[in-house]
């Protein structure tokens, strides 16, 4: 009884526990808009958001592993920066920069066979993605220009910039969309094909999920060991607490400052990698001036899973599940933006996670007075 | 000539919005809590704004009919800021995290309005524009200051004029203006003499959404014809314009009118001879904005005097 005691009053529980009070109140807040708009069709629009991805069977499943797979890696990115210190925002420019160098690759290396070609696409939407973000961080290291706005300010710089090369380089004219790729350059199915489809007449409807979700994973649990398992990743969250105090411990924070936006650019550029290389059956980009939305939904993904990467890797898959649901609400006439407004609530009761955190111990202090007055008492 | 009364009249256009928001901007600041939320607080204001003039529109039209939409987008941009300084100010959470969710929701929440409300179904709010002034009565007959001033122009324009000269007033020369500085620099020193400082930081915020929703409304109007759930990042230029303008309310009407100007040529470069004829295409100067703050950010931020307390949220105990 009392381990269990000691349990729950422990970190872990708290963090997890604000999360969840933040999903519910989102989710809760949800339901709200849903009576306000159509009362009469709320309870079964409620249920459609929670029956999430499993709307649409198996595939749909399918379907929410493959748009999990790129908010993992932006949830990695912005999470990553944050054990850091810094605010990665700008997720979104460093995405859509990889993803353009993933499909220039896929189109115009052909002369690489099937395995390295796929795998030089990742190589070079990794270091695209990292080079993005090499500047707002020598800048916040060298010139101390707060990294929210060069961040934001390279986001739309990045927008544009592949837009025009995209148009330049591997543009389909007849519909506004990046180019196919080279069969070689498609990730491989990964067995996933076997699992999630659904039967649609004779044959199946497959879903466009491949290995792209197990190297997303083994990305989250690679950034876990250095974060929590290495010298670096300990200075770097040292650097991330206190940056003076680390100076003062012989820590280059310069250094580590740079070196943390980089990493966590190479995982927002691999993640545009890993949605885009879905072969003609999946993504491709569109040519508009829109921010890539999966940069920013890296954020709450981020937070929901406190910026542990294994947790990110939950929240990543919970925020893909309501979204597929969010979709599939379309047919009872709501307005799917809703999952968008839930996520923006979610996250803006995140935030008070550090007053929440002061009042399960105190529930748990009040319960062991009254247990201790009644002890006295008897 | 011509042209260069073009040039100034829409560099007007694209200024005016930047100074207000970034004015909003510097009130919170300068109070301590820092206001990402700035572009989702344009939305709200210019969606509320734009709906009220959508729906009235038939019945009433002209000067009359801006002048409340903007009495409804500052209130809205107020109330909406009330979410980020109860977040900020009571609940002591990080400030970046509440403006972010603000601005995620701002935009959902427009598209899903209009979607739900506007009887075609489409997110685009359209309005007619009845509110350009062709030529003010005396003054728009001025030799050159007519041309480049009053003519083609919004009572807007003239409106966030008088909001900064408030501004400078207020901030240096009002006991609140006093008080709302020395809680952005040392809250606890304010504390100490009597001020309270959550009610000093909550005027600031709310002064900023004020600013900011009518910033969004003066941003749609004279630049389109429909609203389209977005101010083009503009939130965000603001928040640099504020920075580049070191917190102070006449550097910022220099840097407004600097970036003003890098908008205007980048949309209207192909009316300007000399740079149509150049082989740079679109996307490069729809780019020149965001690459000018950048390399005016670096040059500027090395000496950056902020508020010292800006962003921290104000704990009693602490020293």
């Amino acid at each position: 009884m009392k381990k269990a005691r000691e349990i729950l009053a422990g970190d872990g529980v708290n963090n997890v526990m604000s999360s969840l009070f933040a999903i519910l109140t989102g989710l809760l807040f949800g339901l709200v808009v849903l009576l306000i708009t159509n009362p009469a069709d709320a309870a079964a629009g409620f249920g459609i958001i929670l029956k999430g991805g499993f709307s649409t069977g198996a595939k749909g499943m399918g379907q929410v592993l493959y748009f999990a797979t790129p908010l993992i890696m932006t949830g990695l990115s912005v999470g990553f920066a944050f054990k850091t210190g810094l605010f990665n925002i700008g997720a979104s420019g460093q995405f859509i920069i990889g993803a353009f160098a993933a499909i220039y690759t896929g189109v115009h290396w052909t002369f690489l066979p099937a395995p390295f070609h796929w795998i030089a696409a990742l190589i070079a939407a990794a270091a695209a993605g990292g080079l993005w973000a090499l500047i707002p961080g020598l800048m916040k290291a060298f010139l101390n220009v707060h990294e929210v706005i060069s961040t934001i300010m390279m986001n739309y710089i990045g927008m544009y910039l592949a837009n025009y090369l995209i148009k330049l380089t591997v543009y389909d004219s007849k519909k506004a969309l990046s180019m196919n790729t080279a069969p070689s350059a498609v990730l491989p199915k990964g067995g996933m094909d076997a699992v999630f489809y659904n039967s649609l007449g004779g044959g199946k409807d497959i879903s466009t999920v491949n290995c792209g979700i197990w190297i997303a994973v083994g990305a989250a649990v690679l950034m876990y060991l250095i974060l929590n398992k290495t010298t670096f990743g300990y200075e770097l969250k040292a650097c991330g607490f206190n940056k003076e105090a680390s100076r003062y411990a012989g820590i280059n924070e310069k250094r580590n400052i740079v070196l943390s936006m980089v990493i966590a650019g190479m995982l927002a550029g691999l993640g545009g990698a890993l949605l885009y290389l879905s072969g003609p059956g999946g993504r491709h980009i569109k040519v508009v001036d829109v921010l890539a939305a999966e940069g920013f939904n890296g954020i709450p993904a981020a937070l929901l899973g406190l910026s542990n990467p294994i947790g990110i890797i939950f929240s990543a898959i919970f925020i893909s599940y309501i979204t597929q649901g969010g979709n599939y609400l379309q047919t009872l006439d709501f307005v799917p933006e809703i999952i968008d407004i839930i996520i923006a609530c979610i996250i803006y009761f995140s935030a008070f996670s550090l007053f929440f955190r002061s009042i399960l111990p105190r529930i748990l202090r009040k319960l062991r007075e009254r247990k201790a007055e009644r002890g006295e008492d008897s | 000539m011509t042209l260069l009364y073009l040039v100034v009249q829409q560099t007007m256009f694209f200024s005016i919005p930047l100074l207000v928001v970034a004015l909003g901007g510097m009130f919170t600041e300068r109070g301590g809590v820092t206001n990402i939320a700035l572009d989702g607080t344009m939305i709200m204001g210019a969606f509320s704004g734009i709906f009220f003039i959508n729906q009235m529109q038939g019945r009433m039209s002209g000067q009359s009919l801006l002048l409340i939409a903007i009495l409804i987008s500052v209130s809205v941009g107020v109330v909406f800021s009330l979410l980020l300084a109860y977040s900020a100010v009571n609940m002591k959470a990080d400030q970046i995290i509440g403006g972010t969710a603000l601005n995620m929701f701002a935009p959902a929440f427009a598209i899903y309005v209009a979607r739900t409300l506007q009887s075609n179904g489409v997110q685009q709010i359209s309005f007619q524009n009845t509110f350009r002034i062709s030529s003010v009565p005396l003054l728009g007959d001025l030799p050159l200051i007519g041309g480049l001033f009053f003519r083609n122009a919004y009572i807007t324009t003239y409106l966030g004029l008088l909001i900064l000269a408030v501004s400078v007033f207020v901030l240096y020369r009002t006991r609140f203006g006093l008080r709302l500085r020395a809680c952005g620099e040392h809250p606890q020193a304010a504390d100490s003499v009597g001020i309270n400082v959550y009610r000093m930081r909550y005027a600031g915020v709310m002064i900023s959404g004020g600013l900011a929703g009518l910033g969004g409304l003066i941003f749609v109007v004279p630049t389109s014809t429909n609203f389209n759930a977005t101010v083009a990042g503009y939130g965000f230029l603001a928040l640099a314009v504020m920075i580049f303008g070191q917190w102070k309310p006449l550097r910022i009407l220099f840097a407004a009118f600097f970036f003003g100007l890098m908008k205007t040529v980048a949309s209207a470069y192909s009316a300007i001879p000399f740079l149509a004829g150049s082989f740079l295409p679109g996307d490069v100067y729809k780019m020149i904005p965001f690459i000018a703050t950048l390399i005016v950010l670096a040059f500027s931020s090395g000496a950056s005097r902020a508020p010292r307390a800006v962003g921290v949220p104000y704990d009693k105990g602490s020293r």
